[in-house]
């Protein structure tokens, strides 16, 4: 009888060097430039990609597993969570306008991750960076799809959640998501790991993922919580990637670090811009809070982002510039923001209301120095004025920003009273900015920003309106059109909160689970 | 500075005057009033009378904030790209100088928004 020979195991290491590197070559029959056409013209040099770390020695064959391992207990979950009726436990109806920000807002935006990481992965001639590209880039279409799946469920009972992708290309508000990705994405794959892979996913992605998945929990969202969770693993991979990145480009030419830095100063206040949505979200749009905007900046930023900086600093780079902005800017943000959308709440795809009298005096306890006076006055007002079926719907276009696309609605530094306007003549047009940070990235890349699909503008050249509409007609009516264009149904999937079939249907649903009715 | 690119980067700006139909964009915005979350955003003809604005247009735009009906326009004063600037009501945008993109915001003297807030 043949005796059976054990086959030799490969160690992880071992595992990890033939399953990666292994499995890179020379070529010998085309030019390294033709086959990296990208990795150049950046200006980033690198001497020598076996430098290139890999923390995590993640194999194609062991994600494959883990992932399909994750994915089964997510699924379990939520399926036990749609059966059980669950969306009638969140705390209030309010809370499921946060579910449709981040379907519309951020889910797309990992799909754009998803091809930006592929994108990015192809070009590095480093089997290293290739590899770990690969799987962020799969965990990232990976976590499109179960968004999209733990949210689904709530998109069989409440509104505004339909379309969420055809509102993502479209929708005024989304624009700035869609801008901000647009933007990383047709940089060069250096720029584009050091926006996405470093500035967003290891600066702030705290201040994207916690406040969400945390505010999931508090609020009795076990489908949205259960996703948190479930990614958690992919995003620590994530962030290590993102630092990685940084260190390996730093470290291989001194050269690098002014490029570097300047990304690092774009990026930082680029995310910030879109986390304007996440402010408000935090001390508006969870009817139980996690902690304040302003509490969270202080954490996730200051004192983490702080201790990273100085890190960094034996390879030059600084804590970016626009940090002394946002830290005045921190107790109005939310304010501004959550003012705006009351302002233009017919043409958004969820709901805004006022906060009731609990929320002010929490407002105010969280921010002393600003809530009391520049927002309590506005929002009374407000307030008296929709008790007397008065409610303000502003329906006069906003103007924007270039760069970040949000309506011009934040302060000067300093001054809380006065609307921040800055303004650059190119090439014979006039181009318009919130702030001093808006208009530099634009006058390093003016080409790049001239091309903005600006929602306004755009609405005003006629081009969001659904096919064969005929503007001028008499009696036309530009917002009802611009809602069709967005699949948006007027009164229902906009206005305020309060009247909505959202909130109707979720009281009477609530009831006939809890009551005799 | 140019954009760091592989071949040639020139694009045709998005928001160029002859994509308005005859229309240019003006910005105007009101000062101390920020119930209004921005500043607003109007195609207008040029050869619209600028008092014709303040007439027809301002009142839809602002009329909700009960300031508003206490503006007297005489008094109010303006800026335009945040220097000082006079128009005048009975000339047409152009012949104010008002081109493409302009923006500008006006002051009302004694009205400060809800309770003096600037809201």
């Amino acid at each position: 009888m043949d005796m059976q020979v054990a086959k030799k195991k490969l160690g992880l290491k071992e595992r990890y060097a033939v399953m990666t590197r292994g499995l890179d070559w020379t070529p010998s029959y085309q030019k390294m430039e033709d086959i990296y056409p990208y990795i150049a013209y950046e200006g980033i040099k690198i001497h020598d990609w076996d430098k290139w770390e890999d923390p995590f020695r993640l194999t194609m064959d062991a994600y494959w597993k883990y992932q399909a391992e994750k994915e089964r207990k997510l699924y379990s979950v939520l399926d036990a969570y749609t059966q059980n009726n669950g969306h009638l436990n969140v705390t209030d109806a309010r809370y499921l306008n946060t579910v449709k920000l981040f379907l519309s807002g951020i889910s797309p935006l990992e799909y754009m991750a998803h091809r930006g990481f592929a994108h990015a992965g192809r070009q590095f001639p480093g089997p290293g960076p290739r590899v770990a590209c690969l799987m962020q880039s799969l965990d990232e279409i990976r976590h499109a799809q179960t968004q999209v799946h733990a949210v689904s469920n709530y998109n069989k009972y409440y509104n505004g959640m339909h379309d969420f992708h055809h509102a993502h290309d479209r929708v005024w508000f989304l624009s700035v998501p869609k801008s901000f990705f647009d933007d990383a994405i047709t940089a060069g794959p250096f720029e584009f790991m050091v926006s996405i892979g470093f500035s967003f996913e290891y600066v702030l992605t705290n201040l994207l993922f916690v406040p969400f998945v945390s505010g999931a929990a508090y609020n009795g969202d076990m489908a949205a919580m259960t996703f948190g969770f479930s990614a958690q693993s992919d995003e620590a991979r994530h962030m290590t990637l993102g630092l990685e990145v940084i260190k390996f480009i730093l470290e291989q030419d001194p050269d690098n670090a002014p490029i570097v830095q300047r990304w690092i100063d774009k990026w930082t206040w680029r995310g910030y811009r879109v986390l304007t949505l996440v402010a408000m979200m935090m001390d508006y749009m969870l009817p139980k809070r996690t902690m304040s905007w302003k509490e969270s900046w202080e954490i996730y930023f200051e004192e983490n982002g702080g201790a990273l900086f100085k890190d960094l600093a034996r390879y030059g780079i600084k804590m970016p510039k626009c940090a002394e902005q946002i830290a005045l800017e921190k107790d109005h943000l939310s304010h501004q923001a959550w003012s705006t959308f009351y302002n233009l709440a017919a043409a958004a795809n969820f709901h805004t209301w006022m906060p009731d009298d609990d929320e002010m005096e929490w407002l105010s306890a969280k921010y002393p120095n600003s809530f009391d006076k520049h927002y309590r006055p506005r929002y009374e007002f407000w307030r008296e004025q929709a008790a007397k079926g008065n409610r303000f719907y502003n329906k006069t276009l906003p103007m924007l920003c270039q760069t970040c696309q949000i309506p011009m609605i934040f302060t000067e530094p300093g001054d809380p009273t006065k609307i921040c306007y800055r303004e650059v003549d190119y090439k014979n047009e006039k181009y318009h900015f919130c702030s001093d940070h808006c208009k530099e990235i634009f006058e390093h890349e003016p080409e790049k920003y001239v091309q903005a699909w600006l929602p306004v503008h755009q609405i005003y050249q006629g081009n969001c309106f659904p096919e064969g509409t005929d503007p001028t007609v008499e009696g036309f009516d530009p917002l009802a059109a611009v809602l069709k264009y967005y699949h948006l149904e007027h009164g229902r999937d906009n206005l305020d909160f309060e009247g909505s079939e959202d909130q109707k249907n979720f009281a009477e649903w609530r009831g006939q689970a809890t009551k005799n009715i | 500075m140019a954009v760091a690119a592989v071949t040639k980067y020139e694009f045709e700006p998005k928001d160029k005057l002859e994509n308005f139909h005859g229309n240019q964009l003006l910005y105007i915005g009101w000062e101390d009033h920020l119930l209004f979350c921005s500043p607003f955003a109007f195609p207008f003809p040029p050869t619209m009378r600028f008092g014709d604005i303040i007439d027809n247009v301002l009142p839809g735009a602002f009329g909700y904030h009960p300031d508003f009906a206490k503006i007297d326009w005489s008094q109010a004063y303006w800026f335009k790209s945040g220097k000082p600037w006079t128009p005048d009501f009975d000339k047409s945008l152009a012949d104010n100088g008002l081109k493409h993109k302009d923006v500008i915001r006006f002051h009302t003297p004694g009205l400060q928004g809800i309770k003096g807030s600037c809201n």
